[in-house]
């Protein structure tokens, strides 16, 4: 991850410093703040219930993320470059009944190829709106999800289409290891996640992102060519938005226009408590793969405990202001 | 009902809805044509929400009927449940225009009072339907599903259907919004159970994909849950989904609430074991014909609430309690086919 302290010489040498600094240095870092939240909860429901800490319901939780967690994926690439996409719902969303309704009399890929092309070609949409025409992100996509998600329903007549193709549901499968299902696309989402943080943290593509993030001025200066890194990323989060239609068809064999109403702000919440500054050029998808974890956990706790489900959201609500909080204060001491 | 065939709306939608919708209604009601020009009287509608297709079929019922009576029609729609201001402007303008009758879907109970209580001292007839204003007499009649016995309904047949030592949950919509609680109330009084002797339960957003969640929560939390509850149809078929994964597909009693045409559908396949049908289009006849009277010699409607029926389906009728087939009910569906 971005961040990361360098060791220096000295405590290479001294055993008992570098220790210590390896403390510091977890402590500081970025996922320390959402891992210990996410433990913490683990073993509060843990303790507080007799369901809650079992194989198949952990397994559970994580099927339960895997929609929304693919979403905010996409997400933190854009809020990385201080960006915000409020149209990713809505995308995923026409990408899922594109797909679901071609696929009713045709071949099930076919669709699926379809419904992956509408979605990042309106990423392409959102990213050339940003990076030629200079438009704020949060208005640009804010346009963008009122007309896509109007066409969802225009396309649809308001209605939802059953899934019935094994191919298009097949992120619901996966190996059972003692009894307990790993899906395939639990496997997904945990790749992708890798595999964009691989691409963020290790390839010059990444380097840009984060530059472009944390100061676009600069990076402009240094020569970056910050249209096209823009563009990017835009286009990538649709490409990853197209991957959480797929996941959406899987969980709820149902390809649903009115679903996923709140997937913008889910994937924003679950961004923000993993740690990824909204200021951009800082945070990552790790962070982000645990803070849609914690959302989750919450969720399925608090309904296990057999609490008004009201509280889940005062209880997310609550971890979005601490992580700005949190990132907020990084930012100070930082620039002191 | 502000619920639900689906309830929708994120935060941010809503700011562009409401941007949307304002426009939408200037566009439509800012028109020019006085309610009286070339003899033809105006009405005007207010609907709720029409991306809900029990919305959009209440409307379209309501538009044909004034029409096959050669109205002009004046028509707004608040974008989101519980969008009143937007209602609020589209009466404003409906009053400018003269209209002789308003037929509301209101977006809440009592925002709409102050210009509706205008309207009237204009000699406008204001119809309420698919849900009571706060008091009901600010409208001059309302035309609804009585959701208590909707809910009591698929109580008391989830009741007789129910295995030996039922576990029983319910799946709600937010339960500050009437129907949505109405019909909770009349689900426990038709099954006969207290509140706190529930299995489990859980609010949902009156969609598939929450409902799912929801119920893999609570089945996860309790294994034996064999009687479940929901809002409405795409939140039972959620939970189907849920139920299914799980292995128990047939080992549980599944009841909901609206008589959708897909939702009937789902009782034909045997995915929910019974609904209890809401009859939109009745809403909106009955509305233009009180209108018809209104217009014709100023008489007003009688007044009050007035039911527009609820039917339950089944293909599995248990003794005492009077139901209809899934067959029946996909002629009488409404919705897209």
């Amino acid at each position: 991850m971005a961040g990361g302290v360098r060791e220096s010489d000295i405590a290479e040498l001294e055993t008992p410093l570098r220790a210590r600094r390896d403390l510091r240095s977890l402590v500081t870092h970025q996922i320390f703040g959402p891992l210990l939240a996410l433990v913490v909860a683990v073993i509060v429901f843990a303790l507080t219930t007799s369901t809650f800490f079992n194989s198949g319901n952990l397994a559970l939780i994580a099927q339960q993320s895997v929609v929304v967690g693919t979403l905010a994926l996409g997400q933190t690439l854009i809020i990385l470059t201080s960006g915000i996409d409020l149209a990713n719902g809505a995308i995923m969303v026409l990408g899922s009944v594109v797909i679901g309704k071609m696929a009713v009399g045709n071949d099930p890929v076919l669709a699926a190829v379809v419904g992956l092309v509408v979605c990042v070609a309106l990423g392409a949409v959102n990213g050339a709106l940003v990076s030629w025409l200079k438009l704020p992100p949060f208005i640009v996509t804010l346009g963008v999800m009122s007309v896509v998600m109007a066409a969802a329903r225009l396309y649809t007549d308001s209605q939802s289409y059953p899934i019935t193709s094994d191919f298009l549901t097949v992120l619901n499968d996966g190996p059972a290891i003692g009894g307990v299902t790993i899906t395939y696309g639990v496997m997904l989402w945990i790749g992708l996640t890798a595999v964009l943080g691989f691409a963020l943290t290790q390839t010059s593509w990444g380097v840009r992102v984060y530059a472009v993030g944390d100061n676009t001025r600069a990076a402009e200066l240094s020569g970056i060519k910050v249209r096209r890194v823009l563009l990017s990323v835009y286009v990538v989060a649709g490409l990853v938005y197209a991957l959480a239609a797929w996941q959406a068809l899987g969980r709820t064999p149902t390809a649903d226009p009115s679903g996923y109403a709140n997937g913008n702000l889910d994937s924003i919440t679950a961004v923000v408590i993993g740690g990824t500054s909204l200021l951009g050029g800082r945070g990552g998808v790790v962070g982000t793969l645990i803070g849609a974890l914690i959302v989750s956990v919450l969720q399925n706790g608090l309904t296990q405990a057999g609490i008004d489900s009201l509280y889940q959201q005062v209880a997310t609500g609550v971890l979005v202001i601490v992580a700005v909080g949190v990132d907020h204060l990084a930012r100070r001491r930082q620039q002191r | 009902m502000k619920i639900v065939r689906r309830a929708a709306g994120s935060a941010g939608l809503r700011v562009s809805a409401l941007a949307l919708a304002c426009a939408f209604t200037a566009v439509a009601c800012g028109g020019n044509g006085a309610g009286d020009t070339g003899g033809k009287p105006t009405i005007g509608i207010v609907a709720l929400n029409l991306s809900n297709p029990f919305f959009g079929t209440l409307e379209k019922a309501t538009e044909n009927a004034a029409k096959a009576k050669g109205w002009k029609v004046m028509k707004a729609e608040a974008k989101t449940p519980g969008d009143s201001a937007t209602q609020v402007t589209a009466i404003e303008n409906m009053i400018a225009n003269k209209v002789k009758a308003i037929v509301v879907t209101p977006a809440s109970a009592t925002a709409l009072n102050g210009v509706l209580k205008r309207a009237e001292e204009q000699g406008i007839l204001v119809l309420a339907v698919n849900a009571p204003l706060k008091p009901d007499s600010t409208a001059a009649a309302t035309y609804a599903t009585d959701n208590v016995a909707a809910g009591k309904l698929i109580g008391q047949w989830a009741k007789a259907s129910a295995p030996a030592g039922a576990g029983v949950a319910m799946l709600d919509f937010d339960l500050s919004d009437a129907p949505s609680a109405d019909r909770h109330k009349g689900f426990l009084d038709g099954y006969g159970i207290a509140a706190s002797a529930l299995a489990g339960k859980a609010l949902t957003k009156g969609t598939e994909d929450t409902g799912q969640q929801e119920m893999e929560n609570l089945l996860s939390a309790h294994p034996g849950i064999n009687v479940v509850y929901t809002i409405n149809e795409p939140t039972a078929r959620g939970a189907y989904t849920a139920i299914k994964n799980k292995g128990r597909a047939g080992k549980v009693v599944l009841v909901s609430v609206d008589g959708a045409c897909s939702g009937v559908q789902d009782v034909r396949d045997g995915v929910i074991g019974a609904t209890a049908m809401q009859f939109p289009d009745k809403m909106g006849q009955k509305a233009v014909q009180a209108a018809a009277a209104y217009i014709k010699d100023g008489t007003k409607p009688e007044g009050g609430i007035v039911d527009s029926g609820t039917q339950l389906i089944t293909d599995r009728p248990v003794k005492g309690l009077a139901s209809q087939t899934s067959q029946w009910g996909l002629e009488h569906c409404w919705g897209p086919k």
